[in-house]
């Protein structure tokens, strides 16, 4: 389990030019998608988010930090991912590596650029405290496509994040006491969306050995058709041709995926 | 000793948090893994191995070897903490090894690993042995060699009574008289110590009264151990 074999892929790609994948999905259909809320008490806000076999853990923590010199009266977001060795006999205890580190910077990217938190709101002292935003992914099963899992982890933590209670004398948060607020959000929800390019075929949701063989990842940040972040992995190049069906294939799994996301993101 | 002391929460001195339980084969990639869950504590476990040990000069030629690593997630607590390691978890991560090397039988494994990866989902108090119940779970869900499992609980003073099972308010808000001592404790089923810390203080006398009540409390956690163990469907 630890690689997938040539084999394999060359089934997968053969399989993939009739139309077909080893579990019966479609080429645009995601696993069976689950997401459980409120999994750890002492967040302001923590989900379970399952896509078949894959699964991650987000949670979301405030904390009280120094607003950046360019924008005085913005609260900060925090994004950090963690490949945990837990979640696969690939991954290896130490210092953040890339695959985390980009998990964590598209994430971060796709909530920012979108606007989804409104950190206007988040000021506490123009130029002195603000309120800072920290999204922590952790991965438990990789079974492919943790870019989508950990993007649908971070809007619904976000989503069902409280403030915490914030004491103006000392200055300090009192954790484990709410208040009624939750964290200021927009409405324009981004949703994270993954496609690969397999062949000349173009799929979403990879199994892990789907994503072995994938020749191209694209992840995009998408809010009502509105594209706010994307990053193309991976170093296979892409015709217009390739990039119009993508581009296609994404919008039109945003509009199905977000009809399946809509009554956690109330 | 009085017989008055009131718990907070209003449990009887030699009463564990409830509910406790335990689910075994939660991460699938995984050779074996393990939840458990005790009051607010929710602790889980994976074991891969044995493989290959890396780097090649940490092979032990005479038998394989154990690693833990225990982490707690930077949301499981109210403040949150810094990802990664620290000291505080590097010393648990041993004493969890200790806990858990009396009963892994590991010398037809040479220059092999047990790699066992803990990973506290919310944390309120009694962590490290929510962990060690959840580790010796999930390596005997992986199929590891072993004597027997191993079972964990904290026992403690709060004042001038000894107690059952510390929680966050008792382990370090607890201010009264003499405060609170914390004793995490681990016993094979057949009642012998395989791991014993102490903060606080305590006479022998206590000591010995906290080490019986751990060990009643021990009998306990195995049979819910074992119980999920026997309910694996795969």
């Amino acid at each position: 389990m630890e690689i997938t074999t040539n084999l394999t892929g060359e089934r997968i790609k053969k399989y993939l030019s009739q139309g077909k994948r080893f579990d019966g999905r479609k080429e645009n259909e995601f696993r069976e998608i689950k997401i459980e809320k409120d999994i750890s008490k002492n967040a302001e806000g923590s989900v379970r988010v399952n896509i078949g076999k894959t699964e991650v853990l987000v949670g979301v923590k405030l904390g009280i930090g120094e607003p950046y010199p360019d924008s005085p009266e913005k609260g900060n977001l925090m994004t950090t991912a963690e490949l945990l060795p837990l979640s696969s006999p690939r991954f290896e205890s130490g210092p953040p590596k890339f695959p985390a580190i980009e998990l964590a910077r598209v994430i971060d990217r796709g909530i920012r650029e979108s606007k989804y938190i409104d950190f206007d709101k988040l000021c506490i002292k123009k130029g002195e405290k603000v309120w800072t935003v920290f999204v922590d992914i952790y991965t438990i099963n990789d079974d492919g496509n943790l870019f989508d899992a950990a993007g649908i982890g971070a809007i619904t933590a976000l989503k069902n994040a409280k403030m915490p209670k914030y004491d103006e004398e000392t200055g300090k948060i009192l954790f484990g006491e709410w208040t009624d607020e939750k964290v200021p959000l927009s409405d324009g929800t981004p949703i994270s969306i993954t496609a690969h390019k397999i062949g000349d075929r173009f799929i979403i949701d990879p199994t892990r050995e789907e994503e072995d063989v994938s020749e191209v990842r694209i992840t995009a940040g998408i809010s009502n058709g509105i594209i706010s972040s994307m990053q193309k992995g991976n170093s296979e190049s892409l015709s217009m041709e390739d990039m119009d069906k993508i581009l296609d294939l994404l919008e039109k799994t945003e509009r199905e995926l977000f009809k399946k996301l809509e009554k956690f993101l109330k | 000793m009085s017989k008055e002391f009131k718990r907070q929460d209003g449990r009887k001195p030699n009463e564990m948090r409830r509910p406790i339980s335990a689910k075994v084969g939660v991460v699938p990639n995984a050779d074996g893994s393990a939840m458990y869950c005790s009051g607010k504590t929710i602790a889980i476990a994976a074991v891969y191995g044995p493989k290959k040990m890396h780097p090649q000069h940490s092979q032990n030629p005479e038998k394989g070897t154990l690693r833990c690593t225990y982490n707690m997630l930077s949301f499981s607590v109210a403040d949150r903490i810094r990802p990664g390691p620290n000291r505080r978890s590097t010393e648990i991560s041993k004493i969890t090894e200790w806990a858990l090397e009396p009963v892994v039988m590991l010398d037809k494994y040479p220059n092999r690993v047990v790699d066992v990866y803990i990973h506290m989902i919310q944390a309120d108090a009694g962590t490290r042995c929510a962990g060690i119940n959840a580790a010796a779970m999930a390596l005997a869900h992986a199929g590891i060699p072993m004597k027997n499992i191993v079972s964990s609980i904290a026992a403690g003073k709060l004042d001038k009574t000894v107690v059952l099972d510390l929680d966050k308010y008792e382990d370090s808000e607890f201010k009264e008289g003499e405060g609170s001592t914390d004793i995490p404790m681990t016993f094979t089923p057949d009642g012998k110590l395989t791991h014993i810390q102490v903060d606080g203080h305590i006479s022998k006398e206590q000591l010995k009264e906290a080490m019986n009540m751990a060990r009643e409390a021990c009998k306990e956690i195995y049979e819910v151990q074992k119980q999920a163990l026997k309910e694996i469907k795969e």
